[in-house]
């Protein structure tokens, strides 16, 4: 046991430091969290740049736009671009999620073009699964590719699709036949955003933002060569890619808890410090026991992954704990600001406009890559091998299988 | 960056694992639950025998020489089998006192019996913080001639030598070495939630004793004592989760009801999901706890505080849990069920509660 870098690692740290003091934005205490839209144009500038100085993706092999470095090197970089103000998990989806699926399944020739492209956010990413019908029981989608010669004709609906109004590509899971089980139906690829028969229409959030999207297909065409993995075989693909965007996101995730500890540090109620407060003092511990066991998991799951091993259902764990926590907190925090917690006016209350922000985006991240009671499930079925839950359509061919409510 | 124990690590856990379940079945505990046993003779001459209470005590001084890793995986096996024996008192707690406060000659006298498990060794702890109806450590020193009474002592009827924090006429705090083999000691068993790890309350009359090292440096040397039993106590704790998520989960799945198994019930996986998700983080912190041991003296403080904090509300939430997932049959005498859950109230006092440790903790997140 060791959390000593190597000496390779700590002079790949302190080349990622000195990089950073000369490129990043430091952060600004006080400072709200700007909307997902607003920091689009600033998050393609940042790639670009990290991806120039050869930071990008650095576990990705260098001919397809990564440094050919290990997962350790991301969380150093991840460690140290941390202290700034930088946002660089904007593309997480397209890279954590969509970046393994070419990786695994495209042709050489494909990755050569595709994944420095992606790496660099010269082109974005998005990722079709959920539909209207299918969010938790996502393989219940019937979003349908027909094959025409050597194309496939898509149509049908995706929704929550976060980022497709940017994305220049998408991955997408269709069903190409209905005649046998609904997991053994699908088949998954990747397609042109910018061609005809494909629309993207923003939805509006309960935050007041819109970075998510419903997107629609009417024949839309993709060349079989787009085809990620075999016919039929796309839950497997799936399942790749959902364990890849665990993985991506337990680092990058948000809990709330240095915001909290700052703001527990700076205030007063009453003329006391609220840090002398027993009552904040105890919810304080027990959230930094969350924060702190998150982390060190996070690098339990990382040491396992860099002795071979795949990123397991483990993962679900941080999604699960982090994203109920920075809900809690930004509640929290917005209780001990009393009376002016609610006041969106930055003048007057500097230090509430991020828990206002978090407090109305957090409920989205307890449902995104799976909610709180399927991360439960996946727990218990995957990790502890308890018993699946009975299903109701287990053996059914996909076109013999009730459906219920279908508008969102 | 390698967060994970070495593979002789694991070795050494898989072997005391495979012991412990041969020779100390939960049913172990219960017989000290129904026998009134200071604890298991037998069972402790056999893990002295293999070594343990030696791991971490220098070969100089009649130990194996190796590291708080090696005693953090059998703690863990310790906690699963919920091994009646005096090894927090004696190993977490003496050897450790005795490691970090005594003079290099005190060493060499009284490590070696408690490396080869002949002699056992308890330690009266000043309190944490002094509840209404009484103190717990009122023992005084003059001139090293100790009086007073020390409660909730660890494994005091079992120990040969008592370690005992006591103040001097000076109103220093210092640890004293007493041999409870003297009639100036009167000892008493005090029932405990957990008979499994019995307490005794010891009285001093003018007893002889002998101060640790100078007697000098009490604060630093009594925080890293807690800090390093936190730590080893954590393992001790995650032991016992892990054994009672694995019995709700065999139970539950062999019983049935409205046709199915419990176990395939949502309510029962989700209770089981919370309790693997609590047990996880407490033993990620943990981890982070024996490195901080072992090697980030700077970090240790906060990090066991962290590991302790989060294996009391792990151990807590999994026992308990495990009685709900048993129905009826948790509830009985009969069932191991109730060996973990007062194994969890135990540990979760003994050199210290949570507000305690809660406190320690945030203060270090204030201060850093
Ligand atoms: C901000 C945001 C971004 C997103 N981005 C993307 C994206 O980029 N790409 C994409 O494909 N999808 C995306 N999603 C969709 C997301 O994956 C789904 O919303 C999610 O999987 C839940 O599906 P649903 O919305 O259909 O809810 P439902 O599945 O209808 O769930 C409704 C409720 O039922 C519960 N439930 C469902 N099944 C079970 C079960 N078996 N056991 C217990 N409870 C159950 C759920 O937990 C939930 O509480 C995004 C969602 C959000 C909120």
């Amino acid at each position: 046991m060791d959390f000593k870098d190597t000496p390779e690692q700590a002079a790949f740290r302190a080349e990622v430091r000195q990089w950073l003091t000369a490129n990043a934005r430091p952060k600004q205490s006080g400072a709200g969290r700007p909307s997902q839209a607003e920091r689009y144009d600033d998050a393609k500038r940042w790639y670009k740049k990290v991806a120039d100085a050869g930071f990008a993706c650095l576990d990705w092999p260098k001919e397809y736009g990564g440094a050919g470095l290990s997962q350790i090197h991301k969380v150093i970089w991840s460690q140290e671009v941390a202290n700034y103000a930088e946002p660089d998990g904007y593309f997480v989806i397209g890279i954590g999620n969509c970046g393994p699926a070419i990786m695994h399944f495209a042709s050489e020739q494909q990755k050569q073009h595709l994944l420095p492209r992606m790496a660099s956010a010269e082109d974005v990413w998005c990722q079709m699964f959920s539909e209207p019908s299918a969010g938790s029981d996502v393989a219940g989608l019937r979003t349908s590719a027909v094959k025409q010669g050597d194309k496939w004709v898509v149509n049908g609906q995706k929704i929550w699709t976060s980022g497709a109004q940017h994305s220049d590509y998408g991955v997408i899971l269709c069903r190409t036949d209905t005649e046998v089980s609904k997991y053994r139906g699908m088949t998954m690829f990747y397609i042109d955003m910018r061609q005809p028969g494909v629309d993207v229409k923003p939805i509006k959030q309960m935050d007041g933002d819109a970075h998510f999207n419903e997107v629609f297909f009417n024949d839309a065409e993709i060349p079989d060569s787009q085809r990620l993995g075999e016919i039929g075989g796309g839950w497997g693909a799936a399942l790749l890619v959902l364990m890849n965007e665990r993985l991506a996101i337990s680092g990058v995730q948000p809990d709330g808890f240095p915001e909290l500890l700052q703001l527990v540090k700076t205030l007063q109620i009453d003329g006391e410090p609220v840090s002398d407060n027993p009552s904040v003092r105890e919810h304080l511990a027990d959230w930094y026991c969350q924060h702190a066991g998150i982390k060190a998991s996070t690098n339990r799951m990382l040491t396992a992954v860099a002795k071979g091993g795949m990123p397991g259902a483990e993962a679900a764990l941080g999604k699960l704990v982090g994203a109920v926590m920075n809900q809690d907190i930004a509640n929290y925090a917005l209780q001990l600001l009393g009376e002016s917690g609610p006041v969106m006016n930055p003048d007057f209350a500097p230090q509430q406009a991020h828990f206002q922000k978090t407090a109305l985006f957090s409920p989205g991240i307890r449902l995104a890559g799976g909610t709180d009671e399927v991360m439960r499930n996946i727990i218990a079925e995957q990790v502890l091998g308890m018993p699946q839950e009975p299903r109701a359509d287990k053996g059914m061919a996909f076109k013999d299988i009730p459906s219920g409510n279908q508008s969102a | 960056m390698n967060f994970d124990f070495s593979d002789d690590q694991k070795t050494i856990q898989d072997q005391a694992r495979l012991v412990l379940s041969r020779e100390c079945p939960p049913d172990r505990a219960r017989q000290a639950l129904e026998h009134a046993r200071a604890y298991d003779e037998t069972l402790w001459k056999q893990v002295a025998e293999l070594g343990w209470p030696a791991i971490a005590i220098d070969e100089e001084f009649g130990g194996l020489g190796m590291g708080y890793l090696e005693l953090c995986v059998i703690a863990q096996e310790l906690g699963r089998a919920v091994a009646p024996l005096p090894f927090t008192a004696s190993v977490y707690l003496a050897t450790e006192a005795v490691k970090l406060c005594a003079s290099d000659t005190q060493k060499a006298e009284w490590l070696p019996q408690l490396a080869s498990g002949d002699a056992i060794a308890c330690v009266a702890l000043p309190e944490t913080r002094s509840i209404n109806h009484g103190a717990i450590n009122t023992v005084t020193a003059s001139d090293a001639i100790l009086n007073g009474t020390a409660q909730a002592v660890l494994h005091g009827h079992a120990a040969d030598f008592a370690i005992v924090a006591a103040r001097d006429d000076a109103g220093r705090m210092a640890f004293y070495k007493a041999d409870l083999n003297n009639s100036a000691i009167q000892r008493q068993v005090q029932p405990t939630i957990d008979p499994s790890q019995a307490m005794a309350t010891l009285q001093f009359t003018d007893a002889p004793s002998e101060p640790l090292g100078n007697g000098e440096g009490f604060s630093h040397c009594y925080q890293q004592l807690l800090d390093r039993a936190a730590v080893l106590l954590s393992f001790e704790q995650i032991g016992g989760c892990e054994a009672v998520i694995d019995m709700a989960k065999t139970y539950t799945e062999g019983r049935y009801a409205f046709g199915r198994q419990v176990a395939s019930f949502q309510a029962i996986k989700h209770k089981l999901a919370d309790m693997f998700v609590a047990k996880e983080l407490a033993k990620s912190n943990a981890y982070y706890g024996a490195w901080a041991m072992t090697d980030g003296e700077r970090e240790l403080p906060l990090a066991a505080a962290t590991a302790r904090v989060s294996a009391i509300n792990a151990y807590y939430l999994c026992s308990k849990e495990n009685i709900q997932a048993h129905g009826g049959m948790g509830f009985t005498w009969e069932f191991d069920c109730h060996l973990y859950y007062r194994r969890a109230q135990l540990l979760s006092s003994v050199i210290g509660s949570a507000p305690v440790w809660k406190n320690r903790l945030t203060e270090q997140l204030l201060t850093a």
